[in-house]
């Protein structure tokens, strides 16, 4: 007796079909989806001050280690306190309302609560000082920070790029003056080679 | 002319089913159980298991949420009921494999009768066994690490480790002995779908059987799966008990490292195993009336392979005392005399020897061997005997190993035994609805060996023509075979 009928033939082309277009779309879509590429790389939250690096460094051309002071000693670059604001701004803007929670905190004692873009989980320990002791600038991880009115994150953080790096390292050094100058390129720099460095590779490098 | 190819009779074979049976009535016989109503006694049962596998659901919340120390786990002993549920479960599915593998290999026309039920048992013993490697980490939700996915983080397995080789063989052996299971039940599932009276059934059979007609070319495609598949088990069988028995044999602790471990393992497998599939055997054949396809013939066989693989077992124990005398290293001879033998957990070692080497060898009297309380009984201590002795090979071994001031004990907490209990609930509600809606003999193969399957039953052939009523009679014990 006949149970199915004839149509049901075109079955196995259909499985066969949807049975490869479906698992190609949800690996392609977990491939994106859940990694940093996606958590990570374009993260701009609004944070509590409008501060503007693009006005602050790309303009008047301040240095990174002006305020990210102890960048080059220390394994977590420092967010500079409220004193390091208000020692331009105690003469400078004195009245300007986008300020206004700067000398609040400066009246108050109470530090500025910043948002946090750049996250590594506690169980990697990043170190600042190495690289740049190394030659990494800060522009091959953080992008064009100069030209961000608020900082987004331009890099996915994730452990394979960490690695990438760490496998393969001249590409991204520079002369160590350099590090903090946001428009240096290789060819600018003549008679430069990078220099042999050996980035851990093992797991205690990081997850100490 | 051949042998094989003389009528049963002739060779002084016993026929594999009672007297009186015949296609009709073995269709009849298996299909039944799926068509009527269950007894009440299935569903005392299968409630019973259902709030059985409730406990092991509950248990396993209460460890996600809590975490692995709600288990009687500790510093020394890091692996306990967890492991030992697991090697346990494992070896029980063995013994599926075995019976429709390696039998199937040898043509040993007597595995028909039990084939499908172990194969059954093997997928339900899998599943149970899987539960343990999932939960028995403190981050279950991080298992599928042990994966090779390619990732963002650029890490990968580490393949040295048996554990990691635990999650390929075992899942590998899940996925082939559920192929073979299937391919094996397509044509009995056509048997049920021809006899279905209502729509649903016939739907749902109809599917299942994939549009099987049993036509000749099916046959003869099916048999050539059915003998790949048969051999790529046989390897994988012997293959996958060896891997779960390199979690202990590749690591350096007294009682654990040791080369004879894997075909040690392999044969307490096929012990254990054959000793759950002769319970639930003895069980379900009394109570679904299977007695004309299940003679004494057969529990008496698989009784014999009990004594087998229950004597190469207590060979290994004995081995192994010998080794450690024999090898003279002081941690040895400390672990199997004065820790195993005697010592804190000896109950557990003399409860292993009186089940698993003692038991089985009232089988060499053929009086024991055919009376039916004797092998229940005997089936039971086995499995209750190879309970405690992956029990006793990984705690005995743990609790007091190199460093006297790193010496414990062990003791099991309620959760520990619930979620053991909880697994044997898995398992029987799964075998009891399997028994309810699958069928439980594989109705193809047994007609495959009866005397009527052969082409020369119903004359006295003497090897040269092939004709006449006898050819009629051989296409139609075909045709009859395969509706």
């Amino acid at each position: 007796m006949q149970i199915f009928p004839r149509s049901l033939n075109k079955l196995p082309l259909i499985i066969g079909g949807v049975g490869t277009i479906v698992p190609a779309l949800l690996i392609g879509a977990i491939w994106y989806y859940l990694t940093p590429k996606n958590f990570q790389v374009g993260y701009q939250p609004t944070q509590p001050v409008p501060y503007s690096h693009r006005l602050h460094v790309g303009q008047m051309g301040m240095d990174c280690k002006y305020c990210h002071a102890n960048v080059e000693v220390a394994a977590k670059a420092m967010i500079p306190p409220t004193q390091v604001c208000m020692g331009c701004h105690s003469l400078v803007k004195t009245d300007s309302a986008r300020l206004a929670p700067v000398r609040a905190s400066w009246e108050s004692g109470k530090p500025i609560e910043w948002v946090q873009i750049h996250k590594l989980p506690d169980h990697a320990y990043f170190d600042h000082s190495a690289h740049l002791a190394a030659g990494v600038g800060c522009v091959t991880c953080h992008g064009r920070v100069d030209q961000m009115d608020v900082v987004r994150a331009e890099q996915p953080l994730g452990m394979g790029w960490c690695l990438d790096c760490h496998r393969d390292p001249k590409p991204n050094l520079r002369p160590k003056d350099q590090v903090t100058n946001m428009d240096w390129k290789p060819e600018m720099a003549a008679n430069w080679t990078a220099p042999d460095v050996h980035p851990p590779q093992h797991c205690s490098g990081c997850h100490r | 002319m051949s042998s094989w190819n003389l009528p049963i009779k002739e060779l002084g074979e016993t026929p594999l089913a009672a007297e009186g049976t015949t296609f009709k009535s073995i269709t009849e016989t298996v299909c039944r159980v799926t068509e009527t109503k269950s007894p009440r006694g299935w569903w005392i049962a299968f409630l019973l298991a259902v709030s059985f596998t409730g406990v092991m659901g509950l248990s396993i919340g209460y460890l996600f949420w809590t975490g692995v120390g709600v288990w009687g786990n500790n510093a020394p002993v890091y692996w306990a009921w967890d492991i030992t549920n697991f090697v346990w479960w494992i070896g029980i599915g063995h013994a599926g494999t075995l019976i429709s593998a390696v039998l199937f290999l040898f043509r040993q026309k007597w595995r028909t009768a039990i084939n499908r039920f172990a194969e059954a048992m093997t997928i339900f013993a899998v599943i149970c066994a899987l539960i343990f490697p999932g939960i028995h980490v403190g981050r279950a939700w991080y298992a599928y690490y042990m994966l090779p996915l390619p990732n963002e983080m650029s890490i990968w397995p580490n393949f040295k480790s048996p554990l990691i080789w635990d999650v390929f063989a075992v899942s590998t052996y899940f996925t082939v002995s559920l192929l073979f299971w299937y391919v094996g039940l397509v044509p009995d599932f056509a048997t049920l779908r021809d006899r279905a009276r209502n729509k649903t059934r016939r739907l749902v059979y109809g599917t299942l059987s994939l549009g099987w007609r049993g036509s000749n070319r099916h046959w003869q495609n099916y048999e050539r799966a059915y003998l790949i598949l048969a051999a790529l088990s046989t390897p994988l069988v012997l293959s996958v008990h060896s891997v779960v028995s390199f979690d202990f044999a590749t690591s350096l602790m007294p009682g654990w490292h040791t080369t004879i471990f894997p075909p040690y393992f392999v044969a307490g497998a096929v012990f254990s195993g054959f000793a759950m599939v002769m319970t639930l055997m003895l069980i379900t054949r009394a109570v679904y009336g299977m007695r004309s396809l299940v003679l004494m013939k057969h529990l008496e066989l698989m009784n014999k392979i009990i004594l087998t693989t229950g004597s190469l077992v207590g060979y290994a124990y004995a081995m192994e005392f010998f080794i450690a005398w024999y090898g003279g290293n002081e941690y040895e001879r400390f672990l199997f005399v004065q820790n195993r033998l005697t010592g804190p957990m000896a109950w557990a070692y003399w409860i292993m020897i009186s089940c698993n080497v003692l038991s089985p060898q009232v089988f060499w009297f053929k009086r024991f061997r055919t009376s039916i309380p004797v092998m229940f009984v005997v089936s039971i201590l086995v499995n209750i005997g190879m309970w405690f002795e992956r029990f006793v090979i990984i705690v005995t071994s743990l609790f007091r190993d190199f460093l006297p001031s790193s010496w414990g004990y062990f003791r099991p907490t309620p959760i520990d035994i619930f979620t053991y209990a909880g697994t044997l609930g898995l398992f029987f509600t799964a075998f009891l609805l399997f028994i309810r809606w699958i069928p439980m003999i594989a109705i193809a193969e047994v007609k495959g060996v009866m005397p009527e399957a052969d082409p020369h039953f119903g004359h006295d052939d003497d090897g040269g023509e092939h004709h006449g009523e006898a050819g009629h009679k051989h296409e139609h014990a075909t045709a009859e075979a395969s509706s």
